[in-house]
């Protein structure tokens, strides 16, 4: 895919569609997501934020095929992935998922955990997925790790290798939830830099869960804010800041006013949560 | 990116220590500790006791036991007043006949445990089907199982076998079955994700996910097995450590007893320990990870 084309001829468009979850644990109904609708354009980077518990997760499971959904559909450039006859998605590695806590595999190598995709999938014979493997992890600036267990490199490293274990498979769609919680600023930067470089690449589209604002703005070509549980669509805040963006854009006053316009609608729907919150223990 | 590469080319310059010098800095750092002074000190407490018990003070009912410079005198006798030493062939017999039964007893265990204990950490349908029997059969002390299995099995072989294979194969199964319980959900998923088939998920997520805990189960298990074979071979037995205590006992010769039951001490040591370092060996991500936590 070259990064020439318009964004809308590029594969990956995902649409939901009046998508409603209900979680049903012991008989008490939790409605999580309550007819969400989204268009999210073949390699376009979507970043999503909202409240926490408001049920991003929960969306991006059930585009992955985690759980089913209750009502609505997703579809995968106009190919159904779920809908009424069909609750829950086949898992594929069309849609490839990043977890919030990281899920390599801890008894393989950095360079087996990539090589895992292609060699299940029998995309590859096993030789030739773990050259490959090495070459796009070198590529990563990871080449002296290759034989390290997950549980020696940093998490930054470990995060990076996951978002190769995505990629090797060629996905249309990257979900990622909330990938860099927990990392400090320094790593996040970098984490930034690569991810941008891999889009660039690449043009995948992305599917980001976060809750840091300036993340959602300096990495999205569209930001969706969501409301608080049951998750909706609030508000979508488009931005127009060129790419290739560097860490410079984020002091720019185009970003500043975008900032101020993503947090006034997110600082309403937490105020929100807060009080729901509030309510429910009252 | 270059940065960190170039950082890490520096590290790997460093030469490590191999082959001899590797074990020479090993045994240096061990010595330089407190762990083997203590461990000295413990054992020679525990010996002393043992030698004023029996030998030193001679109290009261430890005068029927023979003391430590008893048992040694005749252990290390090539002419031996009660019969077993190092330099008997009997000794050596009744020592291969154990192991002989605790590496048959231990594997059958293992192959069969191990397996199905996976499976029915895999498998919801597998679990409900046997889980509930294993339940209930586990509790039953092996002692409980000696009439059945005599009734049930010829010779003397097979009772004591069945016996020592029974106990280990429970612990087996439940470690191996709580071992894939412990699996992180998101590992699934991400198998998932990256398209594998059923098989593939348990090959590559839980075989290896488990292992940590089959391995945990199979070093309680081995001495899980010693145990009720020494209880199989004393009710019904014609030769091994366990007969060589009762027969001892019953012929009023205590030497043999004591020295058998430090040998199986010694032998159930080493074969656990055997049994980790096979666990170490196959879980190089494990114990890397666990170094990693400066444990
Ligand atoms: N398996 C489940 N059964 C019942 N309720 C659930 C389940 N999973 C999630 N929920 C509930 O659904 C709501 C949405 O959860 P979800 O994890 O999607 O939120 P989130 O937006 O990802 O939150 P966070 O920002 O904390 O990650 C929460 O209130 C949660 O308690
Ligand atoms: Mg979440």
């Amino acid at each position: 895919m070259s990064k020439n084309m318009k964004i809308s001829e590029r594969l990956g468009a995902l649409s939901i569609k009046n998508v409603t979850k209900v979680y049903d644990p012991e008989g008490v109904n939790v409605k999580a997501v309550d007819n969400c609708s989204m268009e999210i354009e073949g390699g376009e980077v979507c970043m999503i934020v909202g409240p926490s518990g408001c049920g991003k997760t929960t969306l991006l499971n059930s585009i992955a095929g985690f759980h089913s959904i209750t009502e609505g559909s997703i579809h995968l450039d106009n190919e159904l992935l779920c809908g009424p006859e069909k609750p829950i998605a086949a898992q594929g590695a069309d849609r490839m998922v990043v977890f919030q806590h990281g899920a390599l595999f801890p008894w393989k190598t950095l360079q087996e955990n990539v090589a895992y995709g292609p060699t299940v999938q029998k995309t590859l014979g096993a030789k030739e997925a773990m050259s490959k493997a090495g070459d796009m992890l070198a590529e990563a600036g990871l080449g002296n790790f290759l034989t390290r267990y997950p549980g020696e490199v940093s998490s930054g490293m470990a995060r990076r290798a996951e978002i190769v274990r995505a990629l090797i498979n060629d996905p249309k769609v990257l979900l990622l939830d909330e990938p860099y919680r927990a990392m400090d600023a320094l790593t996040k930067q970098i984490m930034h830099e690569s991810l941008l470089e891999t889009y660039d690449r690449t043009g995948v589209t992305i599917f980001f869960i976060t809750h840091d604002l300036e993340e959602a703005i300096f990495l999205g070509d569209k930001v969706h804010i969501v409301t608080t549980r049951p998750c909706q669509l609030k508000k979508t805040v488009e931005v127009k800041i060129p790419r290739p963006r560097s860490y410079e854009t984020q002091s720019s006053e185009d970003f500043r006013k975008l900032l101020a316009e993503v947090n006034e609608a997110v600082h309403e729907e937490a105020v929100k949560a807060f009080q729901a919150g509030e309510r429910e223990l009252a | 990116m270059s940065a960190s590469s170039q950082a890490t080319n520096g590290q790997n310059k460093i030469a490590k220590p191999q082959g001899f010098d590797l074990l020479i800095y090993r045994v240096k750092k061990y010595f330089g500790r407190l762990d083997p002074y203590l461990t000295i000190l413990g054992i020679g407490l525990w010996l002393f006791t043992y030698w004023v018990l029996c030998e030193g003070l001679q109290v009261w009912r430890f005068t029927k036991l023979p003391g430590p410079v008893a048992v040694s005198k005749d252990w290390f006798s090539t002419t031996p007043f009660q019969g077993i030493s190092i330099f008997t062939a009997e000794y050596y017999d009744h020592i291969a006949v154990s192991c002989r039964r605790i590496l048959i007893a231990f594997g059958i265990a293992t192959a069969l445990g191990v397996p199905l204990g996976l499976f029915m950490g895999w498998s919801r349908s597998i679990r409900d089907y046997i889980f509930p029997l294993i339940e209930v059969l586990r509790p039953i002390p092996i002692l409980a199982w000696v009439p059945l299995s005599i009734l049930l099995l010829p010779g003397f072989e097979w009772p004591v076998l069945f016996l020592a294979t029974l106990a280990s194969f429970f612990v087996t199964t439940l470690n191996a079955m709580l071992g894939v319980d412990s699996i992180d959900e998101e590992y699934f998923r991400a198998a998932g994700c990256l398209g594998s088939s059923r098989w593939d998920v348990f090959m590559n997520v839980v075989v290896p996910g488990a292992l940590p805990f089959i391995f945990t189960g199979l070093q309680i298990s081995i001495g899980v097995a010693w145990f009720s074979l020494v209880a199989a071979e004393m009710v019904s037995g014609d030769l091994g450590l366990g007969y060589l205590i009762v027969d001892a006992y019953m012929n009023n010769v205590t030497v043999p007893m004591v020295i058998a039951m430090i040998t199986l001490g010694f032998i159930g040591y080493f074969s656990s320990a055997l049994v980790r370092m096979l666990g170490n060996k196959l879980m190089a991500w494990h114990v890397k990870e666990l170094n990693q936590q400066g444990r």
